[in-house]
């Protein structure tokens, strides 16, 4: 994100709140020693002036300066969508908030002949802003499409037939979200297109995922769909059907 | 979450990538997972994973909010398992991260005996995830395919940073962090275990492999 720098005059770290997203990776991921930010910046002087360069541990914080905020809404979005550990409210599910076909074999969400999508916007650690998301709803909801109602995307919707968002988090950051929706296969090349046409005219990057339910052995009828679009797919998620209601 | 789907690098760059992981679905199976998850985790122990975590709680390898300042020349390796099976205390994602898929289709087979009822998930190349399934006498139930990154993809990092920031596919690595780790290894400033153990302590759910990145960074170190 480069949310965090030297601010030159100062001479301090600065955290710029415009381009955080509360990921909260600062404060959960650094290790700390609490020392006293007297005696630390005393040191790092005294070795500066020698011109000698001291070899920390590089994810260790030496005074605990990160602490987190208080967060208020719109801004507390930015955290839901965000931070890993946090639980989205409107699915009770951590992370982004998705089962997608991971839990396909107890939830049949997913069943022969459909296929499921999850557009995820922002990743890899480059970060989106709402209004960006909205541009592809809005694009995917006048094909017909209709969202998945268990995400947490889809309840940030204030009319869900055009894919509006909320007025008020259209410019809030955040590391990255993922829009589901399902079609028949059928549909798949002309979704897949729009959603590159789409992704074109957005500041961000944005990640596909498509899944089917299998045959009997095992079998995709997604395979021949993605080849004949040009997708050369080799990794990707196995749902072993080991779940029971 | 989709927070393995979308691992960059080659087909071969996975031969070393299996991570397997339960999931309940909330408001079906959820009532009695904390247990199953457990179950799961004490199971995925056996088999030697390279990691392996609870999404709520952290992984193996977690950062310590009591350090001193020893700690900067002698940090210790440790990987605490106990710490991940004991806090599991709600219903959430559990995983374990294998280096080779004879461990992960032995704990495969393992799980199909033990009949959790939670969803189990592989994410690895799709045809070694097959071959997994097979040999534990399973056939795959559903599929979904990384499509890979569309739209503004130059606002992305190297192919080097790339493999191994996408490891944490919640974004907790930095591209910065990744590159600053990378340029330590080549400068011989830190070995390539200590670097992937820094970048594993970033990843809270526990699906960093640090195996594989281990790999990665002496390519990096060899190629520098």
């Amino acid at each position: 994100m480069g949310a965090i720098s030297i601010d030159p005059i100062k001479n301090r770290a600065n955290v710029n709140a415009d381009e955080c997203v509360e990921c909260y990776a600062c404060y959960r991921g650094m290790s700390m020693e609490r020392l006293n930010p007297t005696l630390v910046r005393g040191i790092r002087g005294l070795l500066k002036a020698f011109r000698l360069r001291f070899d920390p541990e590089p994810d260790v914080c030496p005074t605990s300066a990160i602490t987190p905020d208080e967060l208020a809404w719109p801004r507390i979005v930015r955290r839901a969508f965000s931070d890993p550990i946090v639980t989205h409210e409107s699915t009770g599910v951590h992370g982004r908030g998705t089962e997608e076909v991971k839990t396909n074999d107890v939830t049949h969400r997913i069943g022969l002949g459909q296929v499921g999508y999850v557009v995820e916007f922002g990743r890899p650690t480059v970060g989106v802003r709402f209004r960006d998301i909205e541009k592809m709803t809005q694009a995917l909801a006048a094909m017909g499409i209709e969202f998945e109602e268990k995400n947490p995307v889809t309840h940030m919707m204030s009319d869900r037939k055009t894919g509006k968002l909320r007025d008020d988090i259209l410019n809030e950051k955040i590391l990255s979200a993922i829009v589901e929706f399902k079609t028949s296969i059928e549909r798949v090349p002309a979704v897949l297109r729009r959603v590159d046409e789409v992704s074109k005219t957005l500041e961000t990057v944005v990640a596909v995922g498509v899944s089917t339910r299998c045959g009997e052995r095992g079998q995709s009828a997604l395979d021949s769909v993605l080849a004949e679009e040009g997708f050369s797919c080799f990794r990707g998620k196995t749902n072993l059907g080991l779940g029971r209601a | 979450m989709t927070n393995t789907l979308h691992r960059y690098g080659s087909s071969e760059s996975f031969d070393d990538d299996y991570i397997v992981f339960a999931i309940p679905a909330r408001g079906i199976n959820d009532k009695e997972a904390v247990e199953k998850q457990r179950q799961f985790l004490e199971i995925a122990r056996k088999y030697n994973p390279a990691n392996m975590g609870d999404a709520s709680h952290g992984a193996i390898f977690r950062p310590s909010k009591e350090l001193n300042p020893a700690v900067h020349w002698r940090r210790g390796l440790r990987r605490d398992y106990d710490a991940v099976v004991n806090c599991v205390s709600c219903p959430s994602t559990v995983a374990a991260v294998f280096d080779n898929a004879g461990a992960a289709a032995a704990f495969i087979k393992e799980l199909k005996a033990a009949g959790l009822g939670l969803s189990i998930n592989i994410s690895a190349s799709l045809d070694k995830a097959q071959e997994c399934a097979r040999r534990a006498g399973l056939e795959r139930h559903s599929v979904e395919y990384s499509l890979g990154f569309f739209g503004q993809v130059d606002r992305m990092a190297d192919r080097q940073t790339l493999e191994l920031a996408t490891m944490c596919g919640h974004g907790m690595l930095s591209f910065n962090f990744v590159r600053k780790l990378v340029e330590w290894v080549k400068q011989g400033r830190r070995s390539p275990e200590q670097a992937s153990a820094a970048l594993a302590r970033f990843c809270s759910c526990g699906v960093f492999n640090p195996t594989r990145a281990c790999r990665l960074l002496e390519e990096a170190k060899k190629h520098s």
